[in-house]
């Protein structure tokens, strides 16, 4: 079952900085864990922003488990829907920054909880019962009370990993989830990744981390210049690319 | 005139003098995040309209906005003069500093990044949530300081109201001084102007205090 598709998206943008996608379609299924890859300014964070709604398509169709957030017109521009049928939607997927983006004036509790109440209108008590369970699984259940800046940059994304997950959202996007972190903290970012994938949580992750993704993906998206050069399951992709562009850039990261 | 009497009269008049700056208070904050707002709007005859008011209340003194508040009615109109001249006063003030308030809450809008609008909207906050519940709490901590400085500005300036005379502390301390030919009241008006100052110094710093939670 398709939880996510995106069609035929096209995005330029004013400024011309080369994050252009050109006829992008991505599709995934329930329980599936695809990494995207390239070379920076390919397009994969605009591809990611675009599934997210934080970034409009110039073209191009979205939906999400049978409803669609934007379908091309008679010509070929993407059209939205509607606020409600976009909250609806919202309520599908989750998104981890990169730069964590966790409400600095909120504690760890109160970062996890605070959604849960006023958007999807839970009680505190079964608010703060999935924020206290999430957090003893991010191995951060004595940090409720703490405040984000209190945290280190990878106790900081575990929140917000948590954060996006009280949400209980059916996909899980993540957009270079260990770029902002320390080499030495990236490790505990991977392993919560990890474990959710054995929980076979439906996933997308833009990534640098050539290792996780081969491990850890299904399946991997190489993009660049704003198309998807190559796309298979993981090994495969990482192992024995087809395109000269992929052996390239994977020959590139090994050094 | 005893010094002793002289207090007491300018004591009295303390009471305008807050009642100044209370009110100003009371309608300037409020109405400058309208402004702010205004002045932030995409529809740029909005902005640009609010951008120009802006710039006649910050480039003309507040001492000729008082008199044209106060007299303008009755030179445009031929409307009286409103004999409590409390409201054309606070009118004048509130009017002055909601737009210097304004700028104030714009700067801070405008430096919280855009990630925590983006964190908002994904989790599918509506847009006045996000205002209400992640932006503005925020912003309030960034400005205090400045906050604090129109606020310790404003007490100061309620001595302006004395160009409509009314009858506030330093109008009083004036009256005083011209009648007894003394520097003396000017003298104990400063120390209750400083007085009050110490008391709101005090205040915005419990305040800013409180919000150190964070950082």
């Amino acid at each position: 079952m398709k939880i996510m598709e995106l069609t035929h998206v096209k995005k330029s943008f004013a400024d011309a900085t080369l994050h252009v996608l050109k006829d992008i379609s991505l599709s995934v299924e329930k329980g599936e864990v695809v990494a995207i890859i390239g070379p920076s300014g390919s397009g994969k964070s605009t591809l990611l922003r675009c599934a997210t709604l934080l970034t409009d398509m110039d073209a191009g169709e979205l939906c999400y488990d049978g409803i669609f957030a934007a379908k091309n017109d008679e010509n070929g521009r993407a059209v939205y829907a509607d606020k409600a049928t976009l909250k609806q939607v919202r309520g599908k997927f989750g998104l981890v920054f990169q730069n964590f983006n966790l409400f600095p004036h909120y504690s760890v509790l109160k970062n996890l909880t605070d959604a849960q109440i006023h958007v999807l209108g839970r009680s505190k008590e079964e608010a703060e019962h999935r924020a206290r369970a999430l957090l003893d699984k991010m191995g951060l259940g004595d940090r409720g009370s703490a405040y984000p800046c209190e945290l280190s940059g990878g106790q900081q994304q575990r929140v917000a990993i948590a954060r996006a997950l009280a949400m209980d959202p059916e996909i899980l996007f993540f957009d270079e989830p260990t770029s902002a972190l320390d080499p030495e903290l990236t490790g505990e970012i991977l392993k919560v990744i990890r474990a959710l994938a054995d929980e076979h949580m439906t996933m997308v992750i833009v990534t640098h981390e050539m290792a996780f993704a081969r491990e850890v993906a299904d399946r991997v998206i190489f993009m660049s210049g704003g198309v998807i050069v190559e796309e298979g399951p993981a090994r495969q992709v990482m192992d024995d690319p087809k395109e000269e562009r992929t052996r390239q850039f994977l020959r590139n990261y090994q050094r | 005139m005893t010094l002793l009497t002289m207090i007491v009269k300018l004591a009295e008049g303390l009471g305008k003098t807050c009642a100044i700056f209370f009110l100003t208070l009371l309608f300037s904050l409020p109405l400058g995040m309208v402004v702010a707002l205004l002045r932030m709007s995409k529809n740029r005859i909005v902005s640009g309209v609010t951008r120009f008011i802006i710039s006649i209340l910050r480039g003309t003194p507040l001492m000729l906005q008082l008199l044209a508040v106060t007299y303008g009615p009755y030179y445009l109109f031929g409307a009286g003069v409103a004999r409590n001249k409390l409201i054309p006063v606070v009118v004048a003030f509130a009017i002055n500093y909601a737009a210097y308030f304004a700028e104030i809450y714009r700067g801070g809008i405008e430096s919280i990044p855009v990630g925590q609008y983006e964190a908002a909207e994904v989790l599918g906050y509506t847009r006045l949530q996000t205002f209400v519940r992640i932006i503005l709490p925020q912003v309030i901590k960034r400005i205090l300081p400045s906050i604090t400085n129109e606020v310790v500005t404003l007490v100061k300036d309620t001595s302006m109201a004395f160009t409509v005379s009314y009858q506030e502390m330093f109008t009083i301390g004036k009256q005083i001084a011209n009648s007894q030919t003394s520097f003396t009241p000017f003298l104990v008006a400063g120390v209750f102007y400083y007085v009050f100052n110490g008391v709101v110094d005090f205040a915005m710093g419990r305040i800013e205090k409180r919000l150190n939670y964070y950082q």
